[in-house]
């Protein structure tokens, strides 16, 4: 077990990188805690993958350095590093039988065959795999077949991390969530840092606690599920986390008070600091999430298009001065009738403004 | 199993392979079964024989001594060929101008005609003027082709190696190419070498192709005719005189018909029966889920 610091870690897949579309990250710097369960998340091809097998050692990065405990492990082979990553594709040998895939690891690292054989039987017990024990690995399904393969992770009881890629992909999905919990019923009984990667938010939200957001090779907010649902650090974490992802409106300051088209809307965030930004061309944003906003007889007044039923609640979508945005409507709330003069509010202190799709003023980190 | 029977229309759909098969397998076949029980003296004239052909075939030294020397040869070729071929494959570039370079390269062999092949190594073997030959004699080796069996046979089989080892790697290559690159990544992460990552991850997924090599070359090697025609005909003496240059002399030299017929067929099951052999082993064990 260890404290993982990345810094400056920067990695391109070409050999001379120029353009910014160059490089596959653009400068990481993180500190994942010991024991912590952090999910990485971000859309396809963001370098959620790039960056886990830096971290792993299969990848050597173009700049930047990684330390183990403070010692740096940027030369060390993944065997070096004493790592452990599951993939998105079950793998296992073939020709072995589970017991033996299981082995393979200790039996590699010259441990003795008494210890080997109780090790194997303790994690084969963990992942319910006892009764297959002496069955050729490639006759079990994709679960089982994932499950030998983090129990190849877990059976060196001291590696650093326990790194998965997307490794549900494969899995049914009444299979998934057995997984998911067995998962974290591991990482809460045994305390191993675990990263898991995975485009899919609700997998993050119920296995980490703490999730770091990839996007375009850059981290754009690292923290707890509630920072980055209540606080988006970034227009893109809004987009991403949430289902519908936050509304976004162009934004203008006129007479020191925020407006979206002729509509005047307060916030908490101090104007003043960016007006200089706001001359110098940059776009200026207010993002409101739909479950923060109300419908209400004291808002103001914006045109419904459409209400959908998606079952415990509604989505209303509405208009404000032309701008398409979506309100979250619980299944106790009504609609106002009639429909047409129908008014809305946002809630003043989560209504977030963004400079350049960074949120203002920037957390205190 | 009664819900698949509604698809009997598809059934038209192959006959046209069916005919196809019929006119170039089945008939001449069945004309060869028809030689190999009659005696002929031309004018279209036969005599019933019964089993006589077979049983003098099966009790010849004649055929004994070429299936020997046949069973011999194929053994030697297998042995080399397809440790090599995996040995090459495994030696070759994944990515890169290399890859193309490697692949046209290791195709050139198979491009050449089979005849052609037999008269490039006849001149490159011979001993007063051929590279290969005047070289070995340089060395101080007495090296004969057309007049030591030894010579002879490791002309033979290096001509073969050389013709068609290609093949093996060109399998090869194609399955080690389809490995996901994550086996590769555990192995490494579970601290494997080289020797283990080779044993336990490449060789297993490499047996599907590795089974139609050994099925492919074995049928080919078992079969050879034009190369060591070309490059020796089967001498000196007999001592590269194979089954199928020995079918030949039967039927064409000799102009034996009922002999060579039943000659014919008992070389056709013995490799259908080899064949299935080495498909029934290698396949052992193969998952049926």
């Amino acid at each position: 077990m260890a404290q993982i610091v990345l810094e400056n870690l920067t990695h391109s897949y070409v050999p001379n990188p120029q353009a910014d579309e160059d490089w596959a990250l653009k400068g990481i710097d993180l500190v994942w805690e010991d024991g912590g369960s952090y999910a990485l998340l971000g859309p396809s091809g963001c370098g959620k993958s790039t960056l886990l097998n830096i971290i792993s050692g299969l990848l050597s990065p173009t700049g930047g350095r990684i330390l183990f405990d403070g010692e740096d492990v940027s030369a060390l082979s993944p065997v070096g590093r004493n790592i452990a990553q599951i993939f998105q594709f079950p793998v296992v040998y073939d020709t072995m039988t589970v017991f033996q895939n299981l082995a393979f690891p200790l039996r590699n690292r010259g441990l003795d065959e008494s210890a080997v054989e109780a090790r194997v039987r303790e994690v084969a017990d963990m992942l319910e795999l006892g009764p297959t024990l002496e069955r050729r690995a490639h006759r079990l399904g994709a679960d089982g077949k994932q499950k030998i393969s983090l129990g190849r992770g877990l059976v060196r009881s001291d590696v650093n991390v326990i790194m998965l890629d997307e490794p549900l992909t494969v899995i049914d999905p009444h299979l998934k969530w057995q997984l998911r919990s067995k998962l974290k019923q591991l990482h809460q009984r045994f305390g191993f840092t675990m990263i898991y990667v995975t485009h899919d938010q609700t997998e993050a939200l119920t296995l980490a606690d703490r999730i770091v957001l990839l996007h375009q090779g850059r981290v754009v907010q690292s923290g707890s599920p509630e920072a980055l649902f209540e606080r988006p650090e970034h227009t893109f974490v809004g987009h991403f986390i949430g289902s519908p992802g936050m509304n976004r409106f162009p934004a203008a300051i006129r007479d020191n008070a925020l407006h979206i088209g002729r509509q005047q809307i307060p916030v908490d965030a101090d104007l003043s600091a960016i007006i200089p930004a706001v001359e110098r061309g940059a776009t200026l944003e207010v993002g409101v999430r739909p479950e923060h906003i109300r419908l209400c007889a004291d808002g103001f007044p914006v045109e419904v298009r459409k209400v959908s039923d998606v079952g415990r609640y509604r989505i209303v979508e509405a208009q404000l001065h032309g701008i398409a945005f979506k309100i979250y409507l619980p299944e106790s709330a009504r609609l106002p009738a009639p429909v047409a003069g129908a008014r809305a509010a946002f809630e003043r202190a989560r209504t977030h403004v963004y400079v350049d799709g960074w949120l203002h003023p920037p957390a205190a980190s | 199993m009664n819900h698949r029977v509604t698809h009997q229309k598809a059934w038209w759909m192959v006959l046209p392979v069916v005919a196809l098969v019929a006119f170039n397998a089945v008939i001449p076949l069945m004309t060869v079964v028809n030689y190999s029980f009659q005696e002929t003296f031309g004018d279209n004239v036969f005599f019933w024989e019964g089993t006589r052909w077979y049983l003098q075939i099966l009790q010849s030294d004649r055929f004994h001594a070429a299936l020997y020397r046949q069973l011999i040869f194929t053994g030697i070729v297998l042995a080399v060929e397809i440790p090599l071929g995996i040995a090459i494959a495994l030696c070759m570039p994944r990515k890169g101008i290399g890859v193309s370079v490697c692949l046209v390269l290791m195709a050139l062999p198979l491009l050449i005609p089979w005849n052609v092949v037999g008269a490039m190594w006849n001149i490159f073997a011979l001993p007063d003027i051929g590279l290969l030959g005047r070289g070995i004699n340089a060395l101080g080796i007495d090296y004969n082709f057309t007049r030591q069996p030894l010579s002879a046979w490791f002309t033979v089989i290096l001509m073969d190696i050389w013709h068609w080892t290609s093949l093996v790697v060109l399998l090869c290559y194609a399955g080690l190419c389809a490995i996901p690159n994550a086996y590769y990544q555990a192995g490494k992460i579970d601290g494997a070498g080289n020797w283990q990552i080779f044993r336990h991850i490449q060789l297993p997924k490499l047996k599907r192709v590795l089974t139609i090599a050994i099925l492919l070359r074995f049928m080919d090697s078992f079969m050879i005719y034009t190369e060591p025609f070309v490059l020796t005909g089967g001498g000196p003496g007999n001592a590269t005189t194979f089954l199928s240059i020995d079918l030949v002399k039967i039927a064409l030299g000799q102009f034996d018909l009922g002999p060579a017929a039943a000659m014919s067929l008992i070389y056709f099951i013995i490799i259908l029966l080899l064949c299935w052999v080495f498909h029934t082993l290698m396949m052992r064990g193969e998952e049926r889920s």
